[in-house]
């Protein structure tokens, strides 16, 4: 018996699909199996993609300001009608410090896109331990800053994240090369003449193998000291908060403050083109399974109407209006789209789980993090319930659109 | 209660097939009135019902269906009059087969209202028992006798109590004794409650069982 709070459409849409069930089962299964691809490689993309961004953006800054680079000017002579003919040759460039980084720093802080603004004293050392040298880099850093950008406290295998004026930290690889451990007096040289002897209070693990050989972190006025700026730092490392609007926030930055400011975007182009590419990839395969989902549900329709053709004449027969009639097939067509897609949704939110257990790294960690973000799965909904009406509506015109007699006369 | 002045139908019309079904019929029906419709096949009897009925338009002429001209009426307001005013029962009973006897007659007070109530279902139950089914009503239409889905397609005809109730070669398709149970449900409703009936028949029986037959002969009307 007919519910009092379902309309006359829905009633007699119901109805139909439930008549005809196998075909409703069949396109239903069409449906799920659509949006279940759909979902299980959106989630799937968006995971890996947010593990691959994670390790590639968890050593390094989102945006880097650099102080400009030095530039030869030519000399020009008098204003006689001579002609110089002047090879200009590109110059040294030398160890320079962002001018008034301080106030620069505070401007970027003001930023609402900005999460972190660290100061950066950085340069190239050599490191000694008894007859043996080995060429490094010297990051000087503020640790309650610089640990917001690159979190050492997880990356740190032994000792200890503390930095202290006389204290470094050291990669893996170079403490592997010259036989060094935690507690253990290093001598950093540098070429502005800087001497230091520094004890090592953690050794670190950032994952590359030419940084755990090369980088050492220490405190920002160690490093000052031993490169020769007073004061100064060589670089702003910077986080925001959408790291694919960093180059955005980059391009404000250098209009902001006048100085260069490059964002990972740009200094890693290679790695997000091909980030891009397979987005795009990703959104055409979409794009397609989507339309093989309406031109199911539209060619199922069709078939309806062809095979309730009668019973419409009759239904119009009896007073019921053209609108009434489309209404019908648009709501199986919404319906079918919603129960395929709710399905769907379960299928690939069944899969991620499944493929979540299976695909792991070789040291059992999963391979990327399970994300089950409902928005997803609603905009799935929203989606397949749009197209299944939009696939609908011709089918739905036409059966409105059914002469009567020619449809009672058969 | 039904006017017909000059009415012509023509298929195809301005074109080289044209081809006129009706020609200039003039036609009254008063209320009450129970009319057979005799007349060769192809002679324009289901033309002429379609067109009174509202299912069709006439090529020329003018149509009054309950005091109301509907020539040049709107398709909506024509469905509206259609529902409320008109039933009808075809030679092939019709019914929807994806519902039940009692859903199929309250489709036409469902479709009207838009919810279904209290009140529609009490409509169909008496509709249903007075055509002698209401042990049958929970079955599906297609679970039903050709004699039995005929006599709930009457009763979902009656839905609405129309003024006027076409029947096209209802008992066409049934045996002797279904088809005199029809006519006779048909004839029922015409006495009690005055429906003005048009009933297209072959069987000359049953035509002379009505208050008077319309003969159509090449799309020409005689009384």
């Amino acid at each position: 018996m007919f519910e009092p709070w379902l309309p006359f459409e829905w009633i007699v849409a119901l109805r139909f699909l439930r008549e005809g069930r196998l075909q409703t089962v069949f396109i239903m299964a069409g449906v799920a199996i659509g949006v279940g691809v759909i979902v299980f490689m959106s989630a799937l993309l968006a995971g890996l993609q947010t593990n691959f961004i994670r390790r590639v953006l968890s050593a390094q800054a989102h945006i880097q300001l650099l102080p400009p680079k030095e530039v030869s000017r030519a000399l020009r002579g008098g204003s006689g009608p001579e002609l110089e003919a002047a090879t200009v040759q590109p110059p040294l460039q030398r160890l320079k410090s962002i001018d008034q980084w301080q106030s620069v720093a505070e401007q970027i802080r003001a930023m609402s896109e900005v999460i972190v603004a660290s100061p950066v004293a950085g340069g190239s050392a050599l490191v000694l331990r008894g007859s043996t040298s080995r060429s490094i880099s010297i990051i000087g850093i503020q640790p309650d800053l610089y640990f917001r950008i690159v979190n050492l406290d997880e990356k740190i295998v032994r000792g200890t994240t503390r930095l202290t004026g006389s204290d470094i930290l050291i990669g893996i690889e170079l403490a592997s090369d010259l036989g060094l451990d935690v507690g253990d007096k290093l001598r950093v040289t540098t070429a502005h003449g800087g001497a230091s002897a520094l004890t090592i209070t953690g050794i670190f693990d950032l994952g590359n193998k030419g940084v755990n050989t090369r980088s050492v972190f220490m405190a920002l006025h160690t490093a000052q000291s031993l490169l020769g700026l007073p004061g100064g730092v060589t670089s702003l490392d910077v986080t925001v908060r959408d790291v694919y609007a960093a180059e955005g926030v980059a391009q404000r930055i250098t209009a902001a403050t006048g100085i260069e400011a490059e964002s990972w975007i740009k200094t890693s182009a290679q790695f997000f083109a091909a980030i891009s590419a397979q987005t795009t990839a990703n959104t055409a395969i979409r794009f397609f399974v989507g339309l093989s989902v309406a031109f199911g549900i539209a060619s199922v329709l069709v078939v309806v109407v062809v095979q309730k053709s009668r019973e419409i004449g009759i239904l119009r027969a009896m007073g019921i209006s053209q609108g009434q009639i489309l209404r019908v097939f648009l709501v199986q067509g919404g319906l079918l789209a919603l129960g395929g897609a709710t399905v769907g949704c379960a299928i690939g939110a069944g899969a991620l789980v499944m493929w979540h257990s299976y695909a792991r790294n070789a040291d059992g960690t999963p391979l990327f993090p399970l994300v089950l973000d409902v928005k997803l799965f609603a905009v799935a909904l929203m989606l397949a319930v749009l197209t299944g009406l939009l696939a609908a509506f011709a089918p739905a015109l036409r059966a409105a659109r059914l002469d009567p007699v020619v449809a009672i006369r058969g | 209660m039904v006017s017909l002045r000059g009415v012509f139908k023509a298929y195809n019309a301005g074109t080289p097939i044209e081809t006129e079904v009706l020609h200039g019929i003039d036609l009254t029906l008063l209320r009450g009135d129970f009319c057979a419709v005799m007349g060769p096949s192809g002679s324009g009897k289901s033309t002429l019902l379609n067109i009174i009925g509202l299912l069709d338009r006439p090529t020329a002429g003018s149509v009054a269906v309950c005091g109301e001209q509907t020539t040049r009426l709107e398709d909506r307001a024509l469905t509206r009059l259609r529902g409320h005013s008109i039933g009808f029962v075809f030679q092939y009973h019709h019914l929807i087969t994806a519902f039940s006897a009692l859903e199929n007659v309250m489709m036409p007070m469902l479709g009207a209202a838009g919810f279904a109530n209290e009140a529609m279902r009490a409509r169909a139950a008496e509709l249903i028992d007075s055509v002698g089914l209401r042990e049958r009503q929970h079955n599906l239409a297609g679970n039903l006798s050709g004699g039995q889905q005929q006599r709930v397609a009457i009763a979902r005809a009656l839905a609405m109590n129309p003024a006027l109730l076409l029947a096209d070669e209802p008992t066409g398709n049934l045996d002797t004794h279904s088809a005199d149970e029809v006519f006779a449900l048909i004839r029922r409703f015409n006495q009690e409650h005055g429906t003005t009936v048009l009933f297209v028949t072959h069987n000359p029986a049953l035509a002379a069982r009505c208050d008077k037959t319309i003969q159509v002969i090449d799309g020409r009307v005689s009384a």
